[in-house]
């Protein structure tokens, strides 16, 4: 399969196998009025198999979703044809506004407006937990 | 500017200057009688409580400050819909420090992040409790002079105390602490404690359900009060009852300086016949967490004296 290089764009790569559809959907690729391909199981040398997504654009990304989610990625920042910047990913110290608390008894249950936040407490197991009530993220 | 949510906000070596303070304020109480002239605490209670909010007034009080607020939600604008940070907001116009119970938890650290004055958690749910550790700590403080080397008994309900987990979390930072859970199968402390504070820095500790076989072993007894709600079914809590209970015959085989607390209330999980044992420290307790109270209003505030 060939898929054309990108001009200016982004390339996510090294993405675990299987994650690529949930990384498109939260980055809200959809919504983007370029070239988006994402591919699946490709083979690799290091992973075994891995998905990348192009991006036929370059656009601001959030990181700490991005690490959250799969800190393994790699982000190559393309700029005429050329990789510009590249960026390994890895599990940011903070998650805002992205994981919601579950628990009944924390105060983002009742405040509406308050930002969900989690902090990172054990990078060993990637625990997080709700900086509020300090219940374990889901 | 600082807050207190959480006991581990406060280095060790803050502790200590706390504990250094209060046992001067009670070796001194005149020379602190005027420290907080002038100054006002907001005491913001959205659920009732007596003994905290009290503490905190008559710490207040004996620094020679005065205290406003309220003692449920009921009496103040939550009642009305308004948010916990619109109310700190306001309540920031008038008061120095503010000391807030609240029944979610969290609660406090939104306010500590509107306020724009010193805030203390008093309570919030479940989650935390960090002056009743203060009181705590300078109850173990003054009966042992040291936090270390000491075998630290927890009994009754150690899933749902929130005193019990700040107090592991507490003494878990000083060098070697053991500690011995006390509990039925049903309120054994949240493997959260174990795996994320005790295992990791491999601080010995054993889960026993015998009173009897922990207690010739233990410096420090930390009771709780076993409550007939947490149970599942009426048949395990009539079983259990009574062997969470400390009595005289129980501590026969206690040492001579064990140190006996509780958070209080009481409800029976102490007979009164131990209260004149002088191993008994829980009113002390209480006196400790009006003392660590005034230490830590000096300290939020920086009002040295």
């Amino acid at each position: 399969m060939i898929i054309g290089q990108i001009k200016d764009g982004i390339v996510l790569d090294h993405i675990t196998a299987g994650k690529g559809m949930e990384i498109y959907n939260i980055l809200g690729l959809s919504k983007l009025n370029c070239t988006v391909a994402m591919i699946e199981k490709a083979e690799s040398p290091k992973m075994g198999k891995k998905d990348i997504i192009k991006i036929g654009q370059v656009m601001d990304i959030n990181f700490d979703v991005l690490g959250y989610i799969d800190p393994g990625i790699t982000v190559n920042i393309i700029r005429d044809g050329k990789v510009a910047e590249r960026r390994q990913m890895s599990l940011p110290d903070r998650v805002v506004g992205v994981l919601k608390c579950k628990n009944p008894r924390c105060i983002t249950s009742t405040e509406q407006e308050l930002v969900h936040e989690f902090r990172l407490t054990d990078r060993a197991h990637k625990v997080y937990r709700c900086i509020y009530c300090e219940q374990r993220a889901k | 500017m600082r807050n207190l949510m959480n006991i581990t906000d406060l280095s060790m070596e803050e502790i200590q200057s706390l504990i250094t303070t209060a046992e001067d304020i009670i070796a001194n109480p005149v020379k602190y009688r005027d420290a907080c002239k002038y100054k006002k605490l907001a005491t913001l209670f959205f659920e009732p409580s007596t003994r905290t909010r009290l503490s905190f007034e008559a710490a207040m009080y004996e620094l020679g400050g005065s205290v406003i607020g309220f003692s449920e939600a009921s009496s103040s604008s939550a009642a009305k819909g308004e948010s916990v940070a619109d109310t700190v907001r306001t309540v920031g116009c008038y008061a120095d420090v503010i000391a807030m119970r609240h029944p979610k938890e969290g609660a406090p650290l939104v306010a500590s992040r509107k306020a724009g004055v010193p805030v203390i958690n008093a309570g919030d749910g479940g989650h935390n409790h960090p002056t009743q550790t203060l009181a705590d700590l300078l109850t173990i403080w003054r009966k042992k002079k040291t936090f270390e080397n000491l075998t630290i008994g927890l009994c009754g309900d150690l899933k749902f105390g929130r005193t019990v987990h700040s107090l592991v979390v507490a003494m878990a930072r000083y060098a070697g602490v053991k500690f011995i859970f006390i509990s039925p199968e049903e309120l054994r402390i949240p493997r959260y404690i174990l795996t994320d504070t005790l295992d990791p820095a491999g601080i010995p500790y054993e889960e026993v359900s015998s009173m009897e076989e922990a207690m010739p072993k233990l410096d420090v007894l930390y009771m709780t009060r076993v409550q007939r709600e947490r149970f599942f079914n009426e048949a395990d809590y009539i079983r259990l009852k009574d062997t969470y209970i400390l009595t005289p015959d129980k501590l026969s085989n206690a040492r001579e300086d064990l140190v006996i607390m509780h958070p209080l209330p009481r409800v029976n999980e102490i007979s009164v016949a131990v209260d004149d044992d002088p191993r008994a420290c829980y009113f002390e307790q209480v006196k400790n967490g009006k003392y660590m109270r005034m230490a830590l209003i000096l300290k939020l505030l920086e009002v040295n004296v």
